[in-house]
């Protein structure tokens, strides 16, 4: 596989990754190591993992973190009710072995777990890892550089294909020397106009030229605008499709919907206040 | 491994890349012996003849964060076209000369590293042949701009003094402990039987009350955000402030600091280090460009955006230690502290010219500021510090 085969791969699930993440992607699987994405939130992070699985035809399994998320929801747990049930039905035939109550069969897998059981390499995406208390990123050690997981009761559970790994972070904390130490890094941002246009264009191809270059140049805009949460690719997708869904066809000329389909772009209510007609038909006037 | 693509010195690249991960190491990115390994791995995984990719790839490996993402193309320049910046000035005091001349180890490999940029991208840097003189200066001197510019801020830091701002820091985190808390919960000691329990499991051992368990007043310490400016106008009371951050980490409270000038860097992980002077060590790492302008609101705005979404909460004391002189528009200023003000529960300033006589809160961004502050405070000796306590029971 080769750098370019990884683009066309996304771009095939209409995922436009620039150079940089297509790098990333490719080294990430000709070196097994897990990838961490951090940036902006709207960029695409989690899709990255959406298309990989979809390129590759093969499973997505994602574990959203969370604060408090523990052991038990994120690699295994025992389940302890059927375990319960099969000491009560074997009581009549003289009791169970304890070596068979901690079997496969009462093992209740979760993300990480079944992710390196699968028998092909699943692409595993840990979202929001930042988000996770500092002492789920210790747990994560193990599985993310040797791909194995220790059950006391079981012993070590080696994984049989190397699955792909994707984590992304927003920055909301900072993440330990450890875990960033064993993952390869990258960055995305917002992307340019070129990166932005081809997504737009990938992903909704009956949006005329005039229309999205209009889009993308207020989006791009607006970015630069000071907003309390600025508006990502997804934002910009939602209000393509609104506008086309409204049958729009030149921003300067439909005024009123631009402003009523501003709710897809702007999500808070300063952010509303500081787009008011006038700053609107400032960046449309700059585009058209 | 790319033994063609370097025939006359297939153990050369080798070296040469280990010469890279140091000159990174230098520099600051967190990179080791592994990498070097693994840097070698990822140039076989791509066209280490393209030189756009090698540098992508190698960028992807070695960068850990935003920071180094940022800063890779530069140094990965410095040390494999030797185009690093040209050192101007000259060192000031002794203990910067010590520092910048520690770097002249290097000359013996830099050599290697000219012959790398050689080898490697013949079509992207042709090699003058006669280089041997400026390729000196290339990788040496990207490390050396950066060492200049910092300030060492064990000269700031002394036992006394950070003792005193310990206890200080201490009694203010007491202080402000929120005391709210009514309700006992389930603890291993305290003062209260907890009878529901105890009667459930009697149950299992007959009836008898042999479990004893007990209930206590759950603690719920206030966390604590300090924000912390280090800017030019700030230099005389940074050893003061800087000594408080210590203390106030090092308390065991919940406590986060982050100190800013044009930019907001997280300090907690440095300032919790057990040795005070290692911990001074990583600060002057981190304070880059201490000394410099402020940009109070872009740093608190840069804090909200990012830190804050975790930082933040309910229980959070939000304290700002600056004198409120700032390069960037005051409004701005009063709309970041409007945000904060929705999110943590109180904001103190402790401004150190508020210390003065007759001082006056003229300066535009601390009026700005003013009307979301719970409290305003003076604060420019650690006896002034100290002092705070009582100020601080009220909030």
């Amino acid at each position: 596989m080769t750098l370019s085969d990884v683009q066309s791969g996304l771009a095939a699930q209409g995922y436009v990754a620039d150079d940089w993440l297509a790098m990333a992607l490719h080294l990430a699987q000709a070196l097994g190591r897990p990838l961490l994405l951090e940036g902006p939130a709207g960029v695409g992070k989690t899709e990255v993992a959406k298309a990989m699985a979809g390129w590759r035809d093969t499973r997505l399994i994602r574990l959203q973190c969370y604060e408090g998320l523990d052991a038990s929801h994120a690699i295994y747990e025992w389940n302890y009710q059927r375990q319960l049930l099969a000491i009560r039905a074997s009581e009549a035939q003289g009791g169970l072995p304890e070596a068979q109550l901690f079997s496969d069969e009462y093992l209740l897998k979760r993300p990480l777990l079944e992710a390196i059981s699968e028998e092909k390499p699943p692409v595993l995406l840990i979202d929001e890892i930042d988000r996770a208390d500092e002492e789920f990123e210790a747990y994560l050690l193990e599985i993310l550089s040797d791909f194995q997981i220790t059950i006391p009761e079981l012993g070590t559970v080696k994984a049989r294909t190397r699955p792909i790994v994707i984590l992304t972070a927003n920055g909301t904390r900072d993440l330990s020397d450890a875990l960033r130490r064993r993952c390869l890094y990258s960055f995305l941002d917002y992307p340019s106009k070129e990166t932005e246009m081809a997504i737009l264009r990938a992903r909704m191809p009956e949006i005329e030229g005039v229309l999205a270059r209009q889009i993308i140049g207020v989006v791009q805009a607006l970015r630069k605008e000071e907003l309390e949460k600025t508006p990502g690719v997804a934002e910009m997708l939602d209000w393509a499709a609104a506008l086309s869904g409204l049958g729009v066809n030149d921003l300067a000329r439909s005024r009123d919907e631009v402003q009523a389909t501003l709710v897809c772009l702007l999500k808070t209510a300063a952010d509303y206040d500081a787009a008011p007609p006038e700053v609107m038909d400032r960046l449309i006037g700059k585009v058209a | 491994m790319q033994v063609t693509r370097f025939p006359a010195r297939a153990s050369g690249l080798a070296d040469r890349m280990s010469g890279f991960i140091a000159h990174l190491r230098m520099n600051g990115l967190r990179v080791g012996p592994k990498e070097t390994a693994d840097a070698l791995a990822a140039l076989s995984a791509v066209e280490a003849t393209d030189f756009g990719q090698a540098r992508q790839a190698l960028c992807v490996l070695l960068a850990g964060d935003a920071e180094d993402w940022r800063r890779f193309d530069e140094l990965f320049d410095a040390y494999w076209f030797n185009s690093g910046k040209q050192r101007t000035g000259i060192a000031q005091n002794t203990h910067v000369r010590v520092q910048s001349s520690k770097p002249m180890i290097w000359q013996t490999d830099n050599e290697t590293a000219r012959d790398g940029s050689a080898d490697t991208d013949q079509a992207t840097a042709p090699d003058p042949g006669d280089g041997e003189a400026e390729g000196m200066d290339g990788k040496l001197i990207a490390t050396r701009t950066a060492n200049l510019s910092r300030r060492d801020l064990r000269e700031l830091m002394d036992e006394q003094s950070l003792k005193q701002a310990q206890t200080a820091a201490e009694r203010l985190a007491r202080a402000i402990r929120d005391r709210r808390s009514r309700r006992r919960k389930h603890a291993l000691r305290g003062p209260a039987l907890d009878m529901r329990r105890i009667q459930r499991a009697s149950l299992a051992r007959g009836g008898e009350p042999l479990d004893l368990y007990r209930r206590a007043r759950p603690p719920r310490p206030m966390r604590i955000v300090a924000l912390c400016d280090v800017s030019g106008s700030m230099t005389v009371y940074s050893r003061v402030f800087l000594a408080f951050l210590k203390g106030l980490v090092g308390t065991g409270a919940e406590a986060d600091a982050y100190l800013f000038h044009t930019r907001l860097m997280r300090v907690t992980d440095a300032l919790q280090d057990h040795d005070t002077l290692r911990a001074a060590g990583r600060l002057s790492l981190m304070a880059e460009g201490f000394g410099g302008g402020t940009d109070i609101s872009g740093s608190l705005e840069s804090f909200l955006n990012g830190y804050g979404a975790r930082a933040l909460n309910g229980r959070t004391i939000v304290l700002i230690l600056s004198d409120g002189y700032c390069s960037a528009d005051p409004q701005a200023l009063g709309s970041v502290l409007a945000r904060f003000r929705r999110k943590a529960r109180r904001i103190v300033w402790l401004n150190p010219l508020k210390g003065w006589q007759s001082y006056q809160p003229v300066a535009a961004a601390i009026r700005a500021a003013e009307p979301y502050l719970d409290a305003h405070l003076p604060a420019n000796t650690l006896e002034a510090l100290a002092a705070l306590e009582p100020q601080f029971r009220k909030l």
